[in-house]
């Protein structure tokens, strides 16, 4: 191991990280969008909703992803003249966005079955108990069963996003210089490809140990049920006797 | 077949050398928790000895033992004659042999308060299952001597159906077909009764009985009052990790002499 | 020059890609099945260590899971592909060979297909272990089965039959993950269709068509792992 050519290939690779989580984060917020789209679809009641969404999650978790940022990118060339009529040819010329596109949704499929699972764990008592108190519609969504939904449904939504980090390397494939590009490019050229490796996977890990962080903090400050009720203060206490 | 007529035809000399089960002086603790405080029981061949306690007088725990399923810290385990090897390790005692453990265990059936009967085989695989596999004897052999017990048990015809599909009554029954499969010197049951609701006790208490009439070794270790006083020929009461109370059933519930098995006594009634 | 229609261009005639692309699916069905019962070898290891192994072994287990989910596969194909010749390299200048001397793609695919989803499985594996009831393996020492016999037959059979549906989820990351193999240059599904759009500048239908076919064997495979849950749960109290 060449700790020197490793240091040197540490400050290169860095230099992917900001398209990395720039890719990730894109691709994520959108997604979350088009996911919520898609679950509430699939629990409209309507079949006409609900059998496009359903149709919609088959194809895109069905296929690799590859083969989906493929089809965009290169796929959609071959419509450019109609495309360019249309104006989107710049948008779709371009390799981050397609990128963006490709990842966008591919994780909405995804996301939408973990959305969806967590609005269908919300207990329906509660819901019950909602209603009792007067809540309904756009109320009962938003103060009673979204929250829940919401903490149930996190961790999955983590796993899924640290997913989307280590996808927005195949963004790659297509010339997109973030990090595992640049590692691409570092092997080619010293044929180090162990010492790269352990560079750029050490890039990801640390992303993902950020991330993962993230999550668990918001996830203890959503469940305050879960955590250690409060010590009662001694002084408190002695009062009682 | 059966091992107390294989014993009868054997001359025995000394009364030691019958002694189908023999503990001495057995200590096992579980972190700074001593359950086991130095017990000692022995049993002879056709003994069907009840061991009576609260939970947590180290009454499983001491059948356990037995079995190897639980590795003493001290004692002396024997069985039919054969002294079960212990070795000090870094991280307790160890038996001395595992294979010494694993012949001794396939003639030291145990019955669980849980059934524990494989879920992926049926009730009859289940029976042949140790037969075939551990004694390494004829499967056709193995399969009429199962069907044999199933009828004894009354569930063959359930012999075909998987674990979850039958009663807990049903599943206890045929994990003692299980048992006797092994054609074991000693059964020990550790709770057999009390997973089951209480309109299924007598199904399988009916069964016990039968067994202790054939004449087989069997340790039970058991809050049915009624077995203890009418089944067996002799009762332990363990408290606290040692031997508290011991004689034959018309003696001990007679005229207890211990103060806490008294308690015992009537709050089981 | 006429435009073929999509059904001549994908179809088995002479300027059809039909058996082109039928053979690239084969390769990619071969290549993900090598991978993934690389990745079952790997990943009993390594459950195995994370259940029964002492405290050097299990954080081992534990680091590479970690390690192996938390970076993306594709790193894992370069350091297989290019790590692998290098090392063949060297080997090769040892005996006078000169030059880059290339792995076969196919199996440095199915490596690291089977490096990333052992991580996955062992999981699976894992937990399937801790559905298997603690009662049914005291019953088997109690009978003295020795621990490969218990092993073999108490343990084995229903650590497969509770880690079927697992086993299922990561054989559908497998299939898709095997498209990545395409950039070592294996001739499978994508990289074919690839091939096929650049010589007759029709890539949406080719990449359409590969989709397809991802779809139809994800569609026949998730049937196949169906039957063989409901089969194998037979006798079993649903969960309900």
């Amino acid at each position: 191991m060449d700790f020197a050519f490793m240091r040197d290939s540490f400050v290169t690779l860095l230099g992917g990280v900001p398209l990395t989580l720039n890719l990730a984060f894109m691709s994520v917020s959108l997604g979350a969008i088009l996911a919520m789209l898609l679950a509430l679809m699939r629990m409209s009641g309507f079949k006409v909703l609900d059998w496009p969404a359903q149709a919609y999650v088959f194809v895109f978790r069905g296929t690799p992803l590859l083969v989906q940022i493929f089809l965009i990118y290169y796929g959609l060339g071959q419509f450019r003249p109609t495309l360019q009529e249309w104006g989107l040819w710049t948008f779709f010329r371009e390799p981050y966005w397609c990128a963006v596109l490709a990842l966008t949704l591919n994780t909405a499929a995804y996301a939408s079955e973990i959305i969806r699972g967590g609005l269908q764990s919300v207990p329906h008592n509660q819901v019950e108990a909602a209603r009792a108190c007067g809540m309904s519609g756009f109320l009962l969504f938003r103060r009673i069963v979204f929250p829940i939904a919401v903490r149930q449904a996190l961790p999955a939504y983590g796993s899924e996003i640290i997913l989307m980090v280590k996808a927005t390397s195949l963004a790659s494939i297509i010339t997109m210089m973030e990090v595992t590009g640049l590692a691409a490019k570092l092997i080619s050229q010293s044929f180090r490809a162990v010492e790269v490796f352990v560079v750029a996977g050490l890039i990801y890990l640390i992303l993902n140990f950020i991330i993962t962080r993230i999550i668990m903090a918001i996830e203890w400050w959503l469940s305050p049920h879960l955590r250690r009720p409060p010590a009662i203060e001694p002084r408190l206490e002695a009062a009682h006797v | 077949m059966s091992n107390g007529v294989a014993s009868l035809s054997t001359p025995l000399a000394s009364a030691e050398a019958a002694a189908a089960v023999s503990v001495a002086n057995l200590r096992k603790s579980f972190g700074n928790l001593e359950v086991l405080k130095g017990v000692s029981l022995s049993a002879r061949e056709g003994d069907v000895i009840s061991i009576l306690g609260a939970s947590g007088s180290g009454k499983s725990t001491m059948l356990r033992c037995i079995n190897m399923l639980e590795v003493p810290d001290s004692g002396e385990i024997r069985i039919g004659g054969e002294t079960i090897g212990l070795r000090q390790s870094r991280k307790g005692m160890m038996p001395a042999d595992q294979r010494q453990v694993d012949r001794i265990r396939s003639r030291v059936a145990m019955v669980f308060q849980s059934f524990n009967l494989w879920s992926h085989l049926t009730i009859l695989e289940n029976v042949i299952e140790a037969p075939i596999h551990v004694q390494k004897r004829p499967r056709h052999e193995c399969i009429a001597e199962a069907m044999e017990l199933l009828n004894k048990v009354g569930i063959a015809d359930k012999r075909n159906q998987y674990p979850s599909h039958l009663s807990g009554g049903q599943q206890q029954r045929a994990a003692i077909a299980r048992a006797l499969a092994m054609h074991p010197k000693v059964m020990l049951f550790d709770e057999p009764t009390s997973a089951l609701d209480p309109e299924l006790v007598g199904e399988v208490l009916r069964v016990m009985r039968s067994l202790a009439e054939e004449g087989r070794t069997m340790l039970v270790v058991t809050h049915e009052m009624g077995f203890a006083r009418d089944v067996s020929n002799r009762v332990v009461f363990l408290h606290k990790g040692v031997v508290e109370e011991e004689g034959p059933p018309a003696e001990v519930f007679g005229a207890p002499k211990s103060e806490r098995f008294k308690q015992f006594i009537s709050s089981h009634r | 020059m006429q435009q073929l229609s999509y059904f001549e261009l994908i179809g088995f005639g002479p300027n059809g890609w039909g058996w082109a692309l039928l053979t690239a699916t084969g390769m990619t069905i071969a290549v993900a099945i090598c991978g993934f019962l690389a990745g079952s070898v790997v990943g009993t290891f390594v459950a195995w260590g994370k259940i029964g192994g002492n405290v050097v072994i299990r954080s081992f287990a534990d680091g590479y899971t970690t390690v192996l989910r938390g970076i993306p596969d594709l790193l894992v194909i370069y350091l297989f592909y290019f790590g692998g010749s290098a090392a063949l390299g060297a080997i090769g200048s040892l005996f006078g060979a000169q030059g880059f001397i290339g792995v076969p793609a196919f199996v440095t695919g199915a490596l690291a297909i089977g490096i990333v989803s052992g991580a996955y499985q062992a999981e699976v594996f894992r937990g399937a272990y801790q559905v298997v009831s603690r009662g049914e393996i005291e019953a088997a020492r109690s009978v003295g089965m020795h621990r490969w016999l218990m092993f073999r037959r108490i343990i084995a059979p229903q650590v497969l039959r509770y880690a079927i549906p697992g086993l299922g989820n990561t054989w559908q990351l497998v299939l898709k993950e095997s498209a990545l193999i395409s950039v070592t240059g294996l001739v499978e599904l994508l990289r074919q269709s690839h091939i096929a759009a650049g010589s007759t500048r029709r890539p949406f239908d080719f990449y359409i068509t590969a989709a397809i076919l991802y779809l139809f064997i994800t569609w026949v495979s998730t049937y196949l792992f169906q039957r063989a849950e409901t089969h194998s749960m037979r006798g079993m109290r649903r969960a309900s």
